[in-house]
């Protein structure tokens, strides 16, 4: 399995844990990836919102970049970069006047022939959880998690579309192959605010409390994410969205490759564990128990 | 707002409806969009009521709204229109006919940000945090909100302080010049 890999800026800076973790995780299970030579930024939500040619064209740059250099298919980790990548491509594929608007900013023949993937599709279709699971050597037995998809990843379903737009459940098996148990919570493809983190914070807080405080009463030990702008606003920003509210306890927000990566025995350190600021201690207790009682066994 | 809106052209339906490529006429008031937007406690009008507003001509009173600038672009309106309306990017077109304009911005703030980012992207090719920060923080003259929290985020070294280019500056500065020539053709 080889893609081409579009890491995204925010995997170079506030998310270099989820950079970490997916590089490792794909080294783990032998999923060859290589960085898209000299990529640039998606565009993110700025470009749709302020120019909709800068939207179409960054990202049909970065495809061809990664077709120029043979590949056919490009893995992103980030949700914000797949939604924006797959957009452009859609628009692209399906709308001749689109697909030359952007041949003419970047001066090049790009048509939409590059598949964007995300790493959970890769991950859950390509790779399989039959796969996964011959690998796992240390489960996180009895870890109660609700996965938060978000909406980058669910919307719009024409586009993302791999699994299902308002029930999604690829990232729940993936916790579950991971010897963790998944949680049923209602919020999984609420908003978390996005990028609207940095202009309107209390927007950000008042949505980040409401996904952290119904995960506590599903009775969840830790959400598992797959998108750098929700853990961002869900573990940066947890102390803040819980005060002057009714107390919880620190919920830690982990990405699916860090928590994959713990039951495939990998260390905290090759999985940037220590960047989180609520702290998973609680899940390597967990994960020590687990290997503890393994050790006895044998 | 509590004057009764009149017709009074379909100048601003037509506007949209070409640039956001979303037929907002289709829409008939079900309110499906503004029920689940999560964003709706923060927004001074609802995104039902700015395609209503969008009908009846209603420009001033649509992109000097708070509203256009609170939505988080989350998509959960497009994805339950039962007409099929892209709501989001209507949101998007009017953002972007609010800054075209220079209307008087609901909320200048992310108007700032967005602009902060992209300055970074077209200069770097990439973001560089730090860097975007200090800008939208002269332009948004929004100075001191988050500035207890870079000590924690240096600690964890999710800021740094170089940026970290990419080799095709050069081509992405091109890449700006000719997407803002496109914008004017629309």
């Amino acid at each position: 399995m080889k893609y081409a890999f579009f890491p995204g800026c925010s995997l170079e800076s506030t998310a270099w844990d989820y950079d970490k973790s997916t590089r490792a995780v794909c080294k783990a299970l032998g999923i060859e990836i290589t960085d898209v030579p000299d990529w640039v930024c998606c565009g993110s939500s700025p470009a749709h919102a302020s120019n909709a040619s800068l939207s179409l064209a960054l990202p049909a740059l970065n495809l061809h970049k990664a077709q120029t250099a043979g590949y056919s298919e490009v893995l992103t980790a980030c949700a914000s970069c797949y939604a924006r990548l797959r957009t452009a491509n859609h628009a692209i594929r399906k709308d001749p006047t689109e697909r030359e608007r952007a041949q003419r900013i970047i001066e090049k023949p790009y048509a939409g022939a590059v598949n964007v993937r995300h790493i959970l599709d890769i991950l859950f279709n390509d790779y399989g959880v039959a796969e996964i699971e011959k690998r796992i050597t240390t489960p996180l037995k009895g870890l109660r998690v609700a996965s938060y998809y978000g909406c980058l990843l669910s919307r719009p379903k024409e586009v993302v579309a791999f699994d299902d737009a308002e029930h999604p459940v690829c990232m729940d098996k993936l916790v579950k192959v991971a010897g963790a148990e998944p949680v049923d919570w209602p919020f999984k493809t609420e908003c978390c605010g996005a990028s609207l983190s940095i202009s309107k914070t209390s927007v950000v807080n008042r949505l980040g409390y409401k996904l952290l405080s119904m995960a506590h009463r599903a009775g969840v030990e830790c959400i598992v994410v797959a998108c750098s702008l929700c853990q961002l606003n869900l573990d940066f920003r947890q102390a803040d969205a819980k005060k002057d509210q009714a107390d919880i306890p620190e919920i830690p927000v982990v990405y699916i490759t860090q928590l994959l990566g713990l039951a495939l025995g990998i260390p905290p350190k090759d999985l940037g564990l220590d960047a989180l600021m609520v702290s998973a201690a609680s899940i390597l207790d967990r994960r020590a128990a687990t290997a503890g009682q393994a050790g006895r066994r044998a | 707002m509590n004057d009764t809106l009149e017709w009074t052209d379909n100048a601003l339906l037509r506007e949209v409806e070409r640039r956001s490529g979303a037929s907002v006429s289709a829409c008939f008031q079900c309110h499906k969009c503004s029920s689940g937007c999560p964003i709706a406690p923060d927004m001074d009008l609802l995104s039902s009521q700015i395609m209503r507003l969008i009908h009846l001509g209603e420009k001033e009173t649509v992109l000097e709204s708070e509203a256009i600038w609170a939505c988080a672009s989350c998509e959960a309106c497009t994805a339950r229109c039962p007409m099929g309306i892209d709501i989001a990017a209507v949101m998007d077109t009017l953002r972007m006919m609010a800054v075209e304009r220079k209307a008087a911005l609901g909320d200048r703030r992310t108007s700032s940000f967005n602009k902060a980012f992209l300055s970074s992207v077209r200069w770097h090719g990439r973001v560089f945090e730090l860097g975007m920060m200090t800008l939208y923080k002269l332009i948004s003259r929004d100075l001191f909100s988050d500035v207890d929290k870079v000590p924690r985020m240096l600690a964890k070294h999710k800021l740094t302080f170089l940026p970290h280019f990419s080799r095709s500056t050069k081509e992405v500065r091109l890449v700006f010049n000719r997407a803002e020539e496109e914008e004017k053709k629309r």
